[in-house]
């Protein structure tokens, strides 16, 4: 058996490595050249300083949500709910950013500040039903995505406008748009979030890895009876780690609400940030330093995925297929272990 | 009251069919311990054949077309869901990231080779859907044959056969009993020579089969056309139904009718003189937040199939 460090590490390169050959054989099945396409799939994510700034923005919001889902995950939880965490984290920023009136050292935390809180609340009532009633906590963020969804658009129509189907744009003291930032990348729309992206990376690491909350948490996710034998507290730590979770979700809200868009509109479907958030978790391993590169991988990807189209012709869809078996690669992993064993005893 | 309810009755039910059907898929999966996130993917892989198929061949099947475009999309849709019973019987995935892949992958799929097919996002109108139609004999039954037989979708009939078709294979018959078995304790179901691994694979490969024919049965009578925004949640408030009906298949029917009903509500309750002040977000959410308190057990307690979600591994405890 390869010892457990090198597996962790081994599993999702194998799984990337398949999926992009996998993709390579769908671009030659359907008649195009998998060259071209992934050229053009680099030139769109890294092929000049605007894309580099358009990739780093999108994988802002892509570390938060993979946060959130790698947090959940360590004691236990599977947060599927990231989406609807997301919603009304940029809900509740965008307000914020809309109505209040004051300097920015006091606007921009304390949008950002609404947004967390926002998402915290929104992940409390799946935690707390599953902590006190043991309810699955998979279906009750599901379903507490399309109550955020319906939810979100109705403030949207009849609160934070007359009818409208968007926001205004948020004052200029509650945005993160950085000209510094914006400059160097030829006005691409990459902005400070990326900094609050990483910082929260930092704290998830240093929750898990160096405070007694930290420990606790994963020690829930290990064993709750043996936890709760050791004297912990495990309703707390579920409801906790539900309410950290959903406040990093909810930051990936402010991203977008306080960042990229500087409103909130009314849609029909999700932003598929916290599902693709599921992916980047669980190709990060469900650790802090994984779920960056994880993220910024998913970023380019979906950036480049723009380029597709006009330089290769092939239909930016491509790349959701190509995601979609990375996690199947991912997921599986228990056949990959099995192969490599299996080489392992024949090289013997 | 008679106007009411036949503008009402026959719009639930007309969204209900492709809730029910697909509900029936997840109660399959479910009860043989296999957790499908993935009927929504399932019914975009329905949705995306039954139109691309009715488009294709329109001219050649006249009439007979979006029968056999739902034929079609159930069985394609039933072997794209062994993906899913490789990954989570085979492989030991979790089901959870396995339906959520599939959810990306159909999609994926469905609208990459709409593209590459239509040199477009969406396809356009179908010829063929299906039409509501007066059912004989039935829709002459004074009063009720108005409100229940006339202007409808014989689908929506489908569906309600289906649903007592499932409730009969699941508790009355040898198969349905080893597939219950199977989802509450598959330890104790393989010491009785029961193949698991084999029933799941069944299990999961009808909740295909089923998501399939519910998303064929929306995109040809509600949406008429593919694109990425055809399916938009329907998969996931059918996986609601599941629960709301506790895992049955008359119950996942009864709700998915409750469901189609509150959503006929929130498009036609403007014209209600008693609805008109709800607002219209109350309805949309109330699945899901009924949902939520059915699980939470304030209407009801709704447990699980005992071994929904786990794999199973021979000589594991």
């Amino acid at each position: 058996m390869p010892s457990n460090r090198l597996f962790t590490l081994l599993v999702p390169v194998v799984s990337v490595v398949m999926g992009l050959i996998a993709g390579a054989i769908i671009m030659h099945i359907s008649g195009f050249n998998p060259i071209d396409g992934y050229s053009a799939l680099w030139t769109g994510a890294f092929g000049d300083a605007y894309t580099i700034g358009e990739t780093i923005r999108r994988s802002a919001p892509y570390i938060l949500t993979g946060l959130s889902i790698a947090f959940a995950f360590r004691t236990g939880l599977f947060n599927i709910g990231a989406e609807g965490q997301v919603l009304v984290g940029w809900l509740a920023a965008v307000w914020v950013g809309l109505t209040i009136d004051a300097p920015m050292y006091i606007h921009l935390p304390l949008a950002i500040l609404a947004a967390a809180v926002a998402g915290g609340l929104w992940a409390f009532v799946p935690g707390i039903l599953k902590a006190k009633l043991g309810v699955h906590e998979v279906i009750v963020t599901i379903m507490m995505n399309y109550i955020a969804l319906f939810t979100t658009n109705e403030i949207i129509r009849k609160v934070l406008t007359s009818g409208q189907t968007t926001t205004d744009t948020i004052a200029g003291s509650a945005s993160l748009a950085s000209e510094w930032m914006q400059s160097i990348t030829f006005y691409s729309r990459v902005h400070y979030g990326i900094l609050i992206a990483l910082f929260a990376a930092a704290i998830m690491w240093f929750i898990i890895q160096r405070t007694t909350i930290g420990y606790e948490l994963k020690s829930v996710g290990f064993n709750q009876h043996a936890s709760r034998y050791a004297g912990m507290n495990v309703s707390k730590n579920i409801i906790l780690s539900m309410v950290i979770a959903g406040m990093f979700a909810g930051l990936a809200g402010a991203m977008e609400g306080l960042g990229t868009y500087g409103n909130m509109s009314v849609t029909a479907g999700f932003s598929n940030l916290g599902f693709d958030g599921i992916a980047v978790a669980l190709l990060g391993a469900n650790t802090a330093i994984g779920v960056v590169f994880a993220a910024f991988l998913f970023g380019a990807l979906k950036e480049g995925a723009g380029e597709m189209p006009t330089g290769a012709g092939i239909p930016t869809e491509l790349v959701d297929i190509i995601i979609a078996l990375i996690i199947f690669f991912v997921a599986s992993s228990y056949i990959i272990r099995w192969v490599i064993v299996r080489f392992k005893k024949e090289g013997k | 009251m008679i106007e009411i309810l036949q503008s009402v009755i026959p719009t639930a039910l007309f969204y209900s069919a492709p809730l029910i059907l697909t509900a029936l898929g997840g109660v399959f999966s479910e009860r043989s311990g296999v957790v499908n996130i993935g009927l929504e993917g399932l019914m975009v892989m329905g949705a995306f054949l039954g139109i691309v198929f009715n488009l294709t061949f329109s001219d050649v099947l006249g009439a007979w077309t979006p029968w056999i475009s739902i034929l079609v999309a159930m069985v394609v849709s039933a072997i794209f869901s062994i993906i899913h019973a490789v990954a989570s019987v085979s492989f030991h995935a979790s089901q959870v990231v396995s339906g959520v892949a599939i959810n990306m992958l159909a999609l994926g799929i469905g609208v990459y080779l709409t593209k590459q097919w239509y040199g477009k996002g969406q396809t356009d109108m179908v010829d063929q859907p299906f039409y509501t139609t007066n059912i004989p004999l039935l829709s002459d039954i004074p009063v009720l044959g108005s409100i229940f037989f006339q202007g409808i979708y014989i689908t929506s009939y489908l569906a309600i056969i289906l649903a007592f078709v499932a409730w009969f294979v699941l508790y009355k018959t040898p198969f349905g009993l080893r597939l219950r078995a199977v989802g509450e304790h598959p330890m104790a179901a393989d010491t009785n020579g029961i193949n698991v691994s084999r029933m799941r694979y069944i299990a999961v490969i009808l909740s295909g089969a089923l998501g399939g024919l519910g998303g064929s049965v929306f995109a040809l009578t509600i949406a008429s056309n593919f694109s990425h925004s055809t399916i938009v949640g329907q998969g996931f408030m059918a996986l609601a139904a599941v629960i709301f009906g506790k895992w049955h298949p008359l119950g996942a029917m009864g709700a998915a009718l409750f469901f189609g009903f509150a959503q006929s509500l929130s498009v036609i309750g403007s014209s209600i003189p008693l609805l008109q002040d709800v607002p219209q977000v109350f309805l949309l959410i109330a699945p899901y937040v009924l949902t939520i308190l059915a699980l939470a057990g304030f209407i009801g307690r709704a447990d699980a199939p005992r071994a929904n979600g786990e794999p199973y591994i021979k000589g594991s405890r």
